[in-house]
This record gives structure tokens, sequence and C-alpha cells, in this order.
């Protein structure tokens, strides 16, 4: 792997941004939006009842780990058809660059975009409705690596079903993180949902995550169940991304086979 | 065959299912050397090309470049081959200065920017250098992935159908900077065209590809004579209509 060839790539998907500064939209518009939305809503179930525990940092909260992963997730889906749309894959791996070199400068892509937009979420969070990230302490770090890596493996996929499938197959990666919060307990226990589709929850990384953190900020402490919760979601993590990565190179391998790289367009599938 | 050649291809292969695309062909391009691939539509050319960038694997055969076999060797074999295609796009929505830092930086060219001010300079392109790419002429962009072609200093330079689109004027200029390469730095360079007459200019050798196979091979001045012909088209044209005819 080198670093240069990794740089070559991020660059190519930082230029874009700088040549069209409306791309900024997609980073920071849908989640301050969200942000703006679900702080009011807080704010207003807040006003309502008397729970034990504050809506705004339980649901801000989880609004913007949330919107973290999915920006991860979709960060890569975005920078992987960007390339589509412009047919530079000849190009590309005509070039010494390997397909690990690739993927690698298309995850830099998206984590340096996602956090970018996390920092600028937080900032208003914090400053229109009070919220605190660091009010879950030093097990931020472990929750955040979590949902950074669920949602690399899942950017990963998404791109890799839409290698083998053709740009069609987009549309797969935008409702996925909707699915998933379905299941990842984002919004509501995972107890609420009927057992069979709780079973599900277990293989989903963000629901250790957000279980965990609801624990910690409704109950105010940390018990050792926590430390094995987030061991399982971060092992569980790692394994789907080395699976979908697995994924995609197998993918990318296919593609040599069958000339589809030579002829990655819409029309091609 | 060429010793000490910049490519060797020996029964190469591609089948896919049961069509052959490319049927057990062999050839070879020495320093210095220009060789045609020439060929009505489908005959095989393109495929052959990606398959001499890595970028589709071959059913059989082998290729060699600079004594190295291209299965084995991929990766480093890369960053000594380089091409331009009409169909093979540059990022539309980077500039041209901006084209060339990527492709600089995947080839790990060292002191990119110099290089990238002699490129933009050699290929006519400094007044469109903060220009996207989406926005040039065809002209302009043919000569920006020309420019690209040659960033890496390339041993073996692939060329399909590069004058393609371009005026009279601009493709003598493409063809005498291409030749002039080819003697000064003894780079080989693999040549499609359907221009017939380009191809009696720049090339020292031709191969003619019908149905996957190489049908024939020989010195483009001479060949048309040596199968009764008046010129390198009318030859063009009988391959590519009455293959088998020409092959008695």
């Amino acid at each position: 792997m080198r670093l240069s060839r990794i740089c070559a790539i991020f660059l190519r998907q930082l230029f874009l941004f700088k040549s069209n500064p409306t791309r900024l939209t997609s980073m920071f518009v849908w989640l301050i939006i969200d942000i703006i939305q679900w702080g009011f809503i807080s704010k207003y179930l807040a006003s309502l009842g008397q729970a034990t525990f504050s809506f705004i940092t339980v649901i801000l909260g989880a609004v913007i780990l949330w919107g973290f992963m999915t920006r991860i997730q979709q960060g890569i889906m975005m920078a992987f058809l960007e390339d589509v749309w412009t047919q530079n894959f000849i190009n590309f791996f005509a070039s010494p660059l390997r397909i690990r070199e690739y993927l690698s400068g298309l995850v830099l892509t998206s984590m340096v975009t996602s956090l970018a937009g996390l920092l600028v979420v937080v900032a208003i969070a914090g400053l229109g409705f009070g919220y605190n990230i660091l009010r879950v302490g030093t097990l931020l770090l472990p929750f955040m690596l979590i949902l950074l890596v669920f949602g690399i493996a899942m950017g990963i996929f998404v791109s890799a079903m839409i290698f083998r499938l053709g740009p069609s197959a987009e549309w797969l990666g935008w409702p996925i993180p909707l699915v998933l919060s379905l299941f990842a307990g984002v919004y509501f226990p995972i107890s609420t949902l009927p057992v069979l589709l709780g079973a599900f929850s277990k293989l989903i990384p963000p629901s250790y995550v957000f279980e965990s953190m609801r624990t910690i900020l409704t109950t105010g402490t940390f018990s050792g169940d926590l430390l094995s919760n987030l061991l399982v979601g971060g092992l569980l993590a790692v394994t789907y991304l080395f699976l979908t990565s697995r994924f995609f190179i197998s993918i990318y391998r296919k593609n040599l086979q069958s000339g589809s790289i030579a002829r990655f367009n819409a029309e091609a599938f | 065959m060429v010793d000490g050649a910049v490519l060797r291809i020996t029964d190469l292969t591609k089948e896919y299912g049961s069509l052959r695309a490319v049927d057990q062909i062999s050839f070879s391009v020495g320093p210095g050397e220009i060789v045609g691939l020439l060929g009505p539509n489908g005959a095989g050319k393109t495929t052959t090309i990606n398959m001499i960038l890595g970028i589709l694997k071959p059913t059989g055969g082998s290729i060699e470049i600079l004594d190295r076999n291209l299965a084995e060797f991929r990766s480093e074999i890369s960053k000594s081959i380089n091409f331009a295609a009409v169909y093979a796009h540059m990022p539309a929505n980077l500039t041209v200065r901006q084209n060339l830092y990527v492709f600089g930086l995947l080839y790990e060219i060292k002191n990119l920017k110099e290089k990238i001010h002699l490129l933009l300079e050699e290929f006519d392109l400094t007044v469109f250098a903060n220009t996207r790419a989406g926005l040039l002429s065809s002209g302009e962009l043919s000569r920006l992935n020309l420019a690209k072609a040659v960033i890496n200093q390339p041993r073996l330079l692939l060329l399909d159908e590069p004058t393609a689109s371009l005026d009279p004027s601009i493709s003598q200029l493409v063809r005498a900077k291409m030749k002039r390469y080819a003697d000064h730095t003894r780079a080989g360079i693999l040549w499609t065209s359907h221009n017939m007459n380009e191809i009696q200019a720049v090339c020292d050798n031709v191969l003619f590809l019908s149905r996957g196979k190489v049908l024939l091979s020989g010195n483009p001045r001479s060949l048309p004579a040596e199968h009764g012909k008046k010129d390198l088209e009318e030859l063009f044209i009988t391959v590519a209509r009455e293959p088998l005819r020409l092959k008695e």
C-alpha cells in the first residue's frame, strides 16, 4: 500500500468539493436540519413529562451518532459513485493503483468529511440546545469507533453491490441506514421490539452502542456489562469490515474476468 | 519475436463463454517501435489492449512487458506503461491541472509540480490549466489524455484511436509528437486507428486482427502490394469483408 496513491484518491474527491461548493450541502445541510428538528422535538417532550433523564442528551445524542455512521456509509458510496458516473475506472485501474489503495482512499475521504460534519452538528447542538457530547464520558471513543468501523463496512458493502450489479443498484445504499436503525435501537430500547426482531438486533453492532449509551445516560452508572457489550459490538463491527472488504475485492476480481471494469457504465448492465 | 522486446504477447486468448474474442494471438513490440493494431470493429483490438493494461484477465497465453510476466508483476509493470483512449475518460469535474496532479500521484512522479508545468507547455494546455476537463473540446481533451499518458515516461505506450475526432491539423501534431516520443525515449508504442493514412505514416509494423486472430502482419508500406491491393485502406476493407478469402 502506497500513501501517495491513497492520497491521490482522497485528493480527487477533495478537488470536487473545492470546485463545486454545493457538494458541501450533502455533508452538512441534512445533518443540521436533523439536529434542529430533533432538538425542538426533544425540547417539547422534555416540557411534557417528568422524565428521569434529559431528552436532549438521549435523543440528540442518538441522532448525532447515527447521523455520523450514516454519513460514513454514504460518504464511501458517494465517492465510489463519483467514479462510476464519470467512468474513471479504466484510467484508475490501469495505473499502479491497487484495489486496497483505492478502497482506503474512499474510506479516508468519507472519514474526513464525516468528522467535519460531526464537529459542525455537535457545535450546533451545543449552542442551540445545550447538548454536551462529552456527558457519555470516555466511552464516547469506543462508541464512535464501533459506529465508524460498521459505517465503513456498510459503505464498502453497498459499493460492492453497485460494483457487482451496476450503477442502478445505487438505490440499495439509501434505505440501509433507515432499515438498520429499526434494529439498532437508535431511538428506542431493543426490548421494545418483538422477540424475533430483537434477536436480529444482536447481530447489529450499533445496537450495543445505543443500548449502552442509553443505560449510561438514564442510570448514570457504568456497569461491567457495558464493557462486555462494547467488546461484542466491536468484534462484530471488525468482522463485518473484514467480510465486506473481502466481498468488494472478490467482486473486483470477478469484474477483471468479465471485463466489466473496462466497460463499467450504466449501459453495460 | 524481437529480442529485448518491450512487449511480448504469446498465444493470448480471451473467451467470453463460447465466444473467443481474442484467439491465440502472438506478437511483440520492440524498443522505439510503433506497431499498428488494425481490424474492423469487434476484431479484438480493445480487448487485447485491456488485457495488456491488466484490467481484463486473459483466458490463456502470456503477456510479458520488459521481460516480466504481467500476471505476476502487474503493479510494478504498470508503473512503466500508460495509455490514452477516447473511451477512457479523465475525471470531467476536475481541472486539467488537478487531473494531472491526481495521476501524477498515482504513478508516484517525483517533482510533480514541475513535471505538470512541462506537460502543460508541451501539450499546449497551459491556458486550460484551470479549466475543468468536461469543458474542453475533443482536441483539448485528447491532448490532456496524451499528457496523462506520458506523465510517467512509459516504456510501453498504448494508444487506442488517439486521433479519433481530431481535426487533420491536430492529428498531424499528435502523430509527430508520439513518433518523437518513441524515437527519443525508445518506448514501444501499440497504436490502433481506423485511419490507414495515419497508420502508414507512423507505424513500423502492423497487425491485422480479424475475429480475434492475427490475419496478417508486416510493413504497412509494403503489405498492400504483397496481397495485391493498391493501398492499406483497400487491404483493410478486404480484411473486414472477406477475411477468409484473404487467408486463402
